[in-house]
């Protein structure tokens, strides 16, 4: 049964990824790019990360996917639709995926040691545990996650007043 | 197969069909109590044509759900010519699977196992469909991805007036559903839990959130949060019908603007599905907001709690549907009584009043629940 789940999420993010550079149109791209997010989340529920799975769909498929669906809409990206595969863009992302295929091939054969290390949320599956984990232990790199997020808000704000002064 | 997993199968399936059948039944009684309502409002008699099958009288007009849900079937299946024919096709569907999903992870009575000693079977979690730890996350998680109906349908339709509907609807959404879920986080850190029936639980033994003396025993703590809660109950009401597009907050289907909206090019039952979701997201959030602020379906002063069989079930999940009624009333009575927001008013309430109104709760809550610790 867990392995028919994985299976089918898993081809699922893979079609649906290759659909996302596949498709020529952007709303087309954007809604595969949707259906691999939840899949992705699938994937963390197959995981016992719950908490993960659903902060997945909620930020990324029901916020940040829709942003990008609203400012394809009201762009009109209409001049996407037409354009062509370029030879040099496809040689470089075959490239790319083959260079992270091996890296993660490399990185799997030390899959052991690294569940050890990400045990301690995954075994106390409770959204306290990983409360006092996030505000804990890494309380320092949430902060700075954190400042991260303002210093982007404040270019963006910096950068689309400059004409006004 | 093991028998417990059989008799949790069976008794999932039946709850599915029983939740399933009790939500199309309210949401078809619903379109006709929000035609009488609105007709009752405006001094008019409403729909009062239509009897119930097989019986001769009229009985109110009772019948009209029917005669409407056989009229949206049997129409032609009409496709205009230049839409986007599979995103066309999908929108509907992302309206209406979103609040049937919630629902499911409602609890609408208690989830303590019970027994039935006649056929010497133990039901798990007879409440409740889905049992999830975070629920109300995924409750979120999952509502959050209703805008798509909307906004694809509006791309779509290939339609000045569906598009304009679309965009209008995608901004609203997520203006608001930072606030909806800013407004519901006091909540949270006074039950200390994301699972529904956890909130109820706390709810029955301390008092109703927005109902307090509502409690097996009284806590003093309750009153005094009373106030933030209370902020927190008007944030996440109207949040709530920002995000189910009802009047007041209706502008992405304006009718005297932009004829209906994102689903001005539907017709017969893909019209129909947008109509019935956006009912059933109307179930949802009175659902919600019961669960989360009104005592979910406990009865006052923690009666018929522990313990009551299927008889007490019954009558929890009947209190649930009362309830659930009580906020569907609540909705139409706004809907036709409010005039509509115009859209820079409506950014500045979600955006400048709303979010730091929840921000500033949220704070509050923590710091009093810190003090009682102390204390």
């Amino acid at each position: 049964m867990e392995n028919f789940f994985f299976w089918t999420f898993v081809l699922t993010m893979i079609g649906s990824g290759i659909g996302v550079i596949a498709n020529k149109n952007p709303v087309a791209s954007a809604m595969n790019l949707v259906l691999m997010i939840i899949s992705i989340a699938g994937l963390f529920v197959l995981l016992g990360a719950y908490f993960l799975a659903a902060v997945q769909v909620l930020v990324y498929a029901g916020a940040v996917m829709v942003l990008f669906l609203f400012i394809i809409m009201l762009l009109d990206l209409k001049a996407e639709q037409q354009a062509n595969f370029r030879m040099l863009g496809i040689i470089g992302g075959l490239l790319t995926v083959l260079l992270l295929g091996i890296g993660f091939f490399l990185a799997g054969k030390n899959i052991t040691s690294l569940v050890g290390k990400m045990g301690i949320v995954i075994q106390n599956n409770s959204i306290k545990a990983l409360g006092e984990l996030l505000f804990g232990n890494y309380a320092l790199a949430f902060e700075a996650v954190g400042v991260l997020l303002l210093i982007s808000m404040i270019g963006v704000i910096i950068l689309s007043k400059k004409d006004l002064d | 197969m093991d028998g417990s997993l059989t008799v949790f199968i069976i008794s999932t399936l039946i709850k599915i069909a029983v939740v399933v059948g009790v939500l199309l039944g309210i949401v078809a009684y619903t379109v006709l109590a929000e035609r009488k309502i609105c007709a009752a409002i405006q001094d008019r008699v409403g729909p009062n044509r239509v009897g119930l099958p097989f019986l001769k009288g009229r009985f109110w007009g009772l019948g009209q759900p029917i005669a409407d849900a056989f009229k949206l079937m049997l129409k032609e299946q009409f496709v205009p010519g230049v839409v986007k024919r599979f995103y066309y096709t999908l929108a509907p569907f992302f309206v209406m699977v979103p609040p049937l999903v919630i629902i499911g992870l409602i609890p609408f009575a208690s989830i303590e196992p019970i027994t039935i000693s006649s056929l010497k079977i133990v039901v798990p979690q007879p409440g409740v469909i889905i049992n999830a730890g975070a629920g109300v996350l995924w409750a979120f998680a999952i509502s959050s991805l209703s805008v798509y109906g909307i906004v694809l349908a509006g791309w779509a339709s290939n339609s000045k007036y569906a598009f304009l509907g679309g965009i209008r609807s995608t901004a609203q959404m997520i203006s608001y559903e930072v606030a909806l879920g800013f407004s519901i986080i006091p909540v949270f850190l006074l039950t200390g839990s994301l699972n529904f029936s956890d909130i109820v639980k706390f709810q029955i033994e301390h008092g109703w959130l927005m109902i307090p003396f509502f409690a097996q025993h009284l806590d003093w703590k309750l009153f005094v949060m009373w106030p933030f809660l209370f902020i927190s109950f008007l944030i996440f009401l109207v949040a709530l019908f920002a995000e189910t597009n009802r009047a007041p907050f209706d502008l992405p289907e304006s009718e005297q603007e932009l004829v209906a909206g994102y689903n001005t090019e539907y017709g017969g039952m893909k019209f129909g599905m947008f109509f019935l979701g956006e009912y059933a997201a109307m179930v949802a959030a009175s659902a919600l907001i019961i669960t989360l602020f009104f005592g979910g379906w406990s009865l006052p002063f923690g009666l018929l709690t522990k313990g009551v069989g299927i008889g007490g079930l019954i009558i929890q999940a009947l209190v649930f549907l009362l309830k659930i009624l009580v906020f569907l009333f609540l909705f139409i009575w706004i809907r036709w009584t409010l005039p509509r927001f115009r859209y820079d008013q409506l950014m500045n309430l979600g955006w400048k009043i709303f979010l730091p109104l929840s921000m500033v709760n949220i704070g509050s809550v923590a710091v009093l629940l810190a003090l009682f610790k102390t204390l």
